[in-house]
């Protein structure tokens, strides 16, 4: 295994490791603030098609418009807010929603085929804060932007850890990994690195059954990694019990949004009815009417959180009027709009256009099933899990501001995207906007001398490449003890793994065969249970550099696991029903629990501490109201 | 299962395994071509399919839910800037053909290269603006909101 060659590059400034969205961003803005600087992309995939928008996307889902006087950025911070019960970092999500049209207006200029309104020449909005693309090469066109910015593009190399500074205490030095072609050890020593990669899909049991098992709604090559990397190196996670469930077309996870907001279709139970409204009554007593007011909503358009819709979903399902149908049939018949409806999902999500074919599922004349997905845990979309990171020196109150924008609670390490806490809804274009604030954030810190001196040994080098091998050296002394087969006494492999972890989330952390219900005594014993599999996961074996890729997913999705089950046990109450329910706390507990929930693993005893962070949110500063 | 590889088409030319997201197409030693290793962590993104260039990859829907006898097949050309789209039913009843641009401009050409940017002053570095801010954020005369201009504030606690 020591047979694999260690490749070192040195001298870099601005590592970047996971190059979607978020890191494409980093890498591209890096190079404005940076002249001189070294910037290195270290890429588990091809960054021509990695990252959760691989396959494209048909729309843009963060854009204010202010350009054509439609929205400013405090309209979008208080939209998120409601959306995710205001448990949000509102200062962080002012600062992504003032930024973020630039960057849209460069995509435009990139060549991304952005539609227009042919009536008021404005982008064609999908609904207030979306608008429709012609996404097919929406990641290659910004991986051709990343590729001019970097010096370096390492596709093909799995980012496994972060490298500590030995002079500074909690401090980023750089990381290593290896590369999932040749199998070689990859030393990168940098003075800052961005965290970019993905959240997670894949760590609660999903609804599919074997093949299927890979049709989840966010793409299957988000191993969490965003969160291992950080919690492996101590930073402080945010929001974690914050993850998400979806309701899409059955099994095909085919995307709603545009259905929905441009075509106009609306869901309806199993006997046609209309099923949402019923559920209200009883779940504004759940949440308060501060979170749910049915008046309101109706008098002002104010949205019904993602989560309490799922709400009533889920109960209607379970009393046993389903299944919930998306009713198409009415939009369809308007052959623009059956195109668009086609466009949406070949743009983004093709399997689903795949399904509709083998079924005969002609949205024009059926309307076709809908359900809840199991949960994912991630950060751009409605949903805020992540790191816990300094906000911008302008608006940020001191709680929320230790010197560098997006910098985490460990020094020259930043995130993007789905690895910064507190700011959902920042999709794609919010991410790469995040990229770009990390980049020039971590090019100041080094500029500010923050980066003098750090030390790595060769111990610490060594260490992990024995670690990271690990799993191959564990199938080849056992392997042959066996006479064929995957069952062995001393090992488990990555899939007998994940199985295991996808099945222990689902029943004790709120997954979809119990309905999202869990309490503090399931919670408990599923963290007793992800201590074994953690004992275990020494004991993984990788027949090949394929599986030692599986391998690591799979440590950095237990990792994730671990940090959510921590989260959703330290927050006594239900905050998002829909997404989650704590049967021992039925209801939202303002009183208590109207803060961020924050957490950090010591790396070396692997303890948790969790805190409590108080929740900012923008409200009309007295002397200057009413003026506007 | 998401992606299969036709025998007869496939050179074992390695487009595939070069572009796939989920490090699932590889080559089979024996018969030398291309084969998905692990379809249950396939996404039918449909990467590999655009990037062979002999049409040798094709998917079939995953077994735990599609039925057999469908077609979804595509051309993507960067040189024309389009991708075409071809849906074919199961029971032959719908044949769609859609047609998407990919790009409006030619490839890459219009993406600045920022080292040969004119360099930022130590003002907009101390500052909160982005490169080609605040020209881009409205092409007016518009500048950075912030939280002052905005009559904001930040307040701990239950907002109202």
């Amino acid at each position: 295994m020591m047979g694999y060659k260690t490749v070192v590059e040195d001298g870099i400034d601005i590592l970047v490791c996971g190059a979607g969205l978020g890191g494409t961003g980093a890498a591209f803005e890096a190079r404005y603030w940076g002249k001189d600087k070294k910037i290195v992309i270290a890429e588990k995939a091809n960054i021509d098609r990695s990252g959760a928008v691989a396959q494209g996307l048909y729309a843009i889902n963060c854009y204010m418009g202010t350009r054509f006087g439609e929205n400013n950025p405090e309209d979008h911070v208080r939209y998120a807010r409601i959306d995710l019960m205001g448990m949000v970092r509102e200062d962080l999500l002012f600062d992504m929603a003032r930024h973020v049209d630039s960057t849209v207006h460069q995509f435009e200029e990139w060549g991304l085929p952005l539609m227009r309104n042919p009536k008021t020449g404005a982008y064609q909005r999908e609904g207030r804060w979306q608008i429709m693309i012609h996404g097919e090469s929406y990641k290659p066109i910004v991986a051709e932007a990343a590729k001019k910015s970097a010096d370096k593009v390492f596709n093909r190399v799995c980012v496994t850890h972060l490298l500590m500074d030995e002079s500074k205490e909690n401090r980023v030095a750089g990381a290593v990994g290896f590369n999932v072609r040749t199998g070689n050890y990859h030393v990168f020593k940098s003075k800052a690195v961005v965290v970019a990669a993905g959240g997670a899909s894949n760590i609660f049991k999903p609804r599919s059954v074997g093949e299927g098992a890979g049709r989840v709604w966010y793409a299957p090559w988000s191993s969490g990694s965003a969160y291992g990397l950080m919690i492996g190196a101590g930073a402080k996670m945010t929001q974690m019990e914050n993850r998400i469930v979806l309701a899409r077309f059955k099994d095909g996870y085919g995307p709603v949004g545009a259905y929905f907001l441009h075509l106009k279709t609306y869901t309806q139970n199993g006997m046609g009815e209309e099923y949402e409204s019923k559920w209200f009554p009883a779940l504004e007593k759940m949440v308060g009417k501060r979170y749910l007011d049915v008046e309101a909503s109706h008098l002002s358009h104010r949205p019904i959180p993602t989560c309490l819709r799922n709400h009533a979903f889920i109960n209607e399902v379970n009393a046993g009027r389903g299944p919930i149908h998306m009713v198409t049939m009415e939009a369809f018949q308007d052959p623009h709009l059956e195109e668009i409806g086609w466009h949406n999902f070949l743009g983004m999500t093709v399997g689903q256009a795949v399904l509709w074919a083998a079924t005969d599922v002609d949205p024009k004349y059926e309307n076709p099933e809908l359900t809840t997905s199991e949960p994912y845990v991630m950060g751009s979309h409605a949903t805020g899990c992540g790191a816990w990171c300094s906000g911008p020196e302008d608006i940020s109150p001191p709680d929320y501001f230790w010197g560098y924008n997006r910098m985490t609670t460990v020094e020259g390490l930043f995130g993007a995207g789905d690895a910064v806490g507190g700011t959902p809804h920042a999709f794609s274009s919010g991410s790469f906007t995040e990229g770009r604030l990390a980049a020039k954030a971590a090019c100041k810190y080094i500029d500010d001398g923050k980066a003098e001196g750090i030390r790595v040994s060769d111990e610490q080098i060594n260490r992990r490449k024995e670690e990271v091998y690990k799993p191959m050296e564990h199938y080849k002394i056992y392997r042959n003890e066996i006479t064929a087969g995957s069952v062995n006494p001393n090992y488990i492999n990555p899939r007998q793994g994940l199985d295991r972890l996808q099945k222990l989330m689902d029943e004790y952390c709120g997954g979809v065969t119990v309905s999202y219900m869990t309490n503090e005594k399931l919670l408990n014993i599923g963290l007793k249970k992800l201590k074994l599999l953690e004992e275990d996961l020494e004991k993984i074996a990788a027949e090949n550099v394929h599986e030692l890729l599986r391998a690591w997913e799979l440590k950095h999705r237990h990792l994730t696991s671990e940090a959510v089950m921590h989260h959703t046990l330290f927050r006594k109450e239900t905050r998002w029903p829909g997404y989650y329910y704590r049967g021992d706390a039925m209801k939202v507990d303002d009183d208590n629990w109207h803060v961020l929930t924050v957490s950090r693993r010591d790396p070396e005893t692997g303890e948790y501490t969790m805190e409590k962070a108080p929740c900012y949110h923008l409200i009309e500063d007295k002397h200057e109201a009413k003026a506007a | 299962m998401p992606t299969f590889v036709y025998m007869t088409r496939c050179d074992g030319c390695g487009q595939c395994v070069d572009i796939c997201p989920s490090d699932i197409m590889h080559i089979d030693p024996v018969v030398r071509r291309a084969y998905n290793i692990e379809p249950n962590m396939c996404w039918e993104c449909y990467s590999c399919v655009k990037a062979c260039p002999h049409n040798a990859i094709d998917v079939r829907g995953y077994a735990d839910f599609a039925p057999l006898g469908h077609s979804v097949r595509v051309q993507r050309d960067e040189e024309k800037g389009v991708i075409a789209w071809r849906i074919i039913f199961r029971n032959g009843e719908k044949d769609m053909n859609l047609l998407a641009p990919i790009t409006t401009k030619p490839w890459g050409k219009h993406i600045p290269q920022l080292s040969d940017a004119p360099a930022p002053s130590q003002e907009m570095r101390d500052g909160e603006l982005l490169y080609n801010e605040p020209k881009y954020l409205r092409f007016d005369d518009g500048g950075l909101h912030t939280l002052e201009a905005a009559g904001l504030q930040l307040k701990v606690g239950v907002y109202e």
